[in-house]
């Protein structure tokens, strides 16, 4: 099954809308409610990443009963360093971001906590790639 | 544990007319219109008793023990919640109040909230005991518990695994009496209710083996025959001094933030079932700030807004408030007597006060099986997509997703929709719709239609 979400950058209100409903959608297939929330906990850090940094973006679900693959796409500046974007506490959000309580470096060190398989590609000025595996079947790697 | 729901609430037929009002007000989609009335299903339900609510005709009850029930036993313990002594006018003191429960029958008058104090220090050692599990969610109200069970399974594990005030005291007041060389069949120990929820949470307990509970009595079947001793034998009937004192907190406990407010670190009190699920939905998603306690009551104004209760909300918590205000002047004047049992049970009562781990019981699956519930979920956005989308109820569920289930899970048909019946099968003759619209409504539904 696949589901696509458009994510706008600047669009706070809206943010977390698809990890949501992907959410309601995992309880109803009767995923292991830890999973669920790993997924909806990776999925909304993956949805705000875009909405503070980039211009816009796309989230893709595919869900099978192996696994739940998420992908999101974006237009925006790029990450330059991705291992030091890893690390907890490393922030590049605006002022801005940040008064909104957002921007605290803790992003992608909670996506990578809450993915089996974290990738992120990076191209400086046209954008990140970010691709969450997360296995339906805890254990399984 | 029990498999089986025990449930409170109960739909007399004979008074059902069978209206949309309880479908679309169930926060769990727990009701239907069938055959003219409306039913229940029961894994759904969490006695939150907000079809109760909006019933236009009263038909929905909640069950109760009868009240002669208290004279199976030699000694019939009341365990009252504060909120019950906020149903009375302040004119009327609690010790009066206590001596028309006397009058009523009941041998012990003990009031529900004097646990409080061991579980405030019960639940901030957990907290300190578990730094790994926020939010810490309170277990106090049933129907929270059973919403999370239900709704929120994979916040289970958040709920705090003590049992409520109410439960402590009947442990310790059972105690203190079979101390007294009193066997413990003679024991009767029932609790004032001022709601549903707790009903079911005594007849099928959840995370612990046995309720320390021998019934349950309505509220507002309580107060109407004290209310009325206290009016009728105003001059007659003998006063009984308080032998305990609640503390001022502890009169408290039962309305919003009254836990809340005693818990260390980042706390959030929040009333209402709809407000809750907002909350949890937003815990769920993870897009909550830290916290490490919620106090969550299903009932606006929390127990004061209980559905058992006959006095209104505001005024009972405000009641309750003046009467924790006394206790201060009370005690500048020294009528305040400091002698509470529960402090000589103590550790008897922090033995018995965890909960075993409560279990999810998810009514969103669709399927245990995740490649069939795969199946139905696209069956069931491929019959959505012919519904209309008004949410009318006219097909007897509380709305258009809730039908394409129902229609999915085989307990619905896509023409009960009246609309697709009309527009989209169109080959079926009207009084083919009829026949399907009455078999939801009720045969003598339409009769008053027809012109003469």
């Amino acid at each position: 099954m696949k589901f696509e979400y458009l994510i706008e950058g600047g669009d706070f209100i809206r943010a977390g809308h698809a990890s949501s409903d992907i959410k309601k959608i995992l309880n109803q297939l009767n995923l292991d409610p830890a999973i669920v929330r790993r997924i909806a906990v990776s999925m909304y850090e993956a949805e705000v990443n875009v909405v503070a940094h980039a211009f816009r973006g796309v989230m893709k679900v595919n869900i099978n009963p192996e696994r739940i693959l998420v992908l999101v796409e974006d237009e925006g500046p790029g990450i330059p360093d991705i291992a030091q974007a890893m690390q907890e506490g490393y922030s590049t959000a605006s002022d801005k971001v940040r008064e909104m309580g957002f921007g605290a470096g803790m992003g992608l060190s909670n996506m990578k906590k809450n993915t089996d398989i974290l990738d992120i590609h990076s191209a400086i000025n046209r954008g990140t790639v970010v691709k969450m595996t997360t296995f339906t079947k805890s254990g399984a790697s | 544990m029990s498999s089986a729901f025990h449930h409170a609430l109960k739909i007399e037929e004979e008074v059902c007319t069978g209206c949309t009002h309880c479908i679309q007000a169930c926060p769990t989609e727990a009701l239907r219109v069938k055959g003219g009335k409306a039913r229940l299903i029961a894994e759904r339900c969490v006695d939150c008793g907000e079809c109760m609510r909006v019933c236009p005709v009263n038909a929905i009850k909640v069950e109760e023990d009868d009240f002669t029930k208290i004279l199976d036993f030699e000694h019939r313990v009341a365990i009252v919640p504060s909120v019950f002594i906020g149903q009375f006018a302040r004119n009327i003191a609690t010790r009066k109040i206590y001596s028309g429960m006397l009058e009523e029958g009941f041998t012990h008058v003990y009031e529900a909230e004097h646990g409080s104090g061991i579980l405030i220090d019960l639940i901030n050692k957990y907290l300190a005991d578990h730094p790994g599990t926020r939010p810490v969610i309170s277990s106090f109200c049933p129907a929270i518990v059973r919403l999370i069970q239900v709704r929120f399974p994979s916040l289970v594990g958040n709920l705090m695994p003590f049992k409520a005030p109410l439960d402590l005291a009947a442990i310790s007041f059972r105690k203190k009496l079979t101390e007294q060389e009193i066997p413990e069949k003679n024991v009767g120990v029932f609790y004032i209710t001022p709601c549903a929820a707790k009903i079911a949470a005594v007849k099928s307990p959840v995370g612990e083996e046995t309720s320390p509970f021998n019934g349950v009595i309505n509220m507002n079947t309580l107060y109407s025959k004290v209310f009325s001793v206290i009016k009728r034998e105003e001059k007659s009937f003998c006063i009984v001094p308080e032998k305990e004192q609640l503390l001022p907190e502890e009169m408290e406990w039962t309305l919003t933030g009254g836990e809340a407010r005693h818990i260390h670190g980042r706390c959030l009190s929040i009333d209402g079932i709809s407000n809750a699920i907002e909350f949890l939905e937003r815990l769920e998603n993870g897009t909550l700030g830290n916290f490490d306690f919620l106090e969550m009551r299903a009932c606006d104004k929390s127990c004061a807004g209980g559905i058992l209760s006959s006095t209104n909300r505001f005024l009972v918590s405000e009641r309750l408030h003046k009467r924790a205000e006394q206790y201060y002047i009370d005690k500048g004047n020294g009528k305040i007597f400091n002698n509470k049992t529960i402090t000589l049970y103590k550790d008897y009562v922090i033995a018995n006060a965890s909960l075993h781990d409560i279990e999810p019981r998810s009514i969103m699956k669709l399927d245990e099986d995740m490649v069939l519930a795969m199946k139905k979920m696209q069956k069931i956005q491929k019959i959505k997509g012919y519904l209309p989308g008004i949410d009318c109820a006219a097909c007897g569920a509380p709305g258009c997703r809730a039908l394409a289930e129902d229609v999915v899970q085989g307990r619905a048909r896509t023409s009960d929709c009246v609309f697709v019946a009309i527009k989209v099968k169109g080959g079926e003759t009207m009084s083919q719709v009829a026949e399907y619209t009455e078999e939801i409504w009720g045969r003598n539904r339409f009769k008053n239609m027809l012109p003469e």
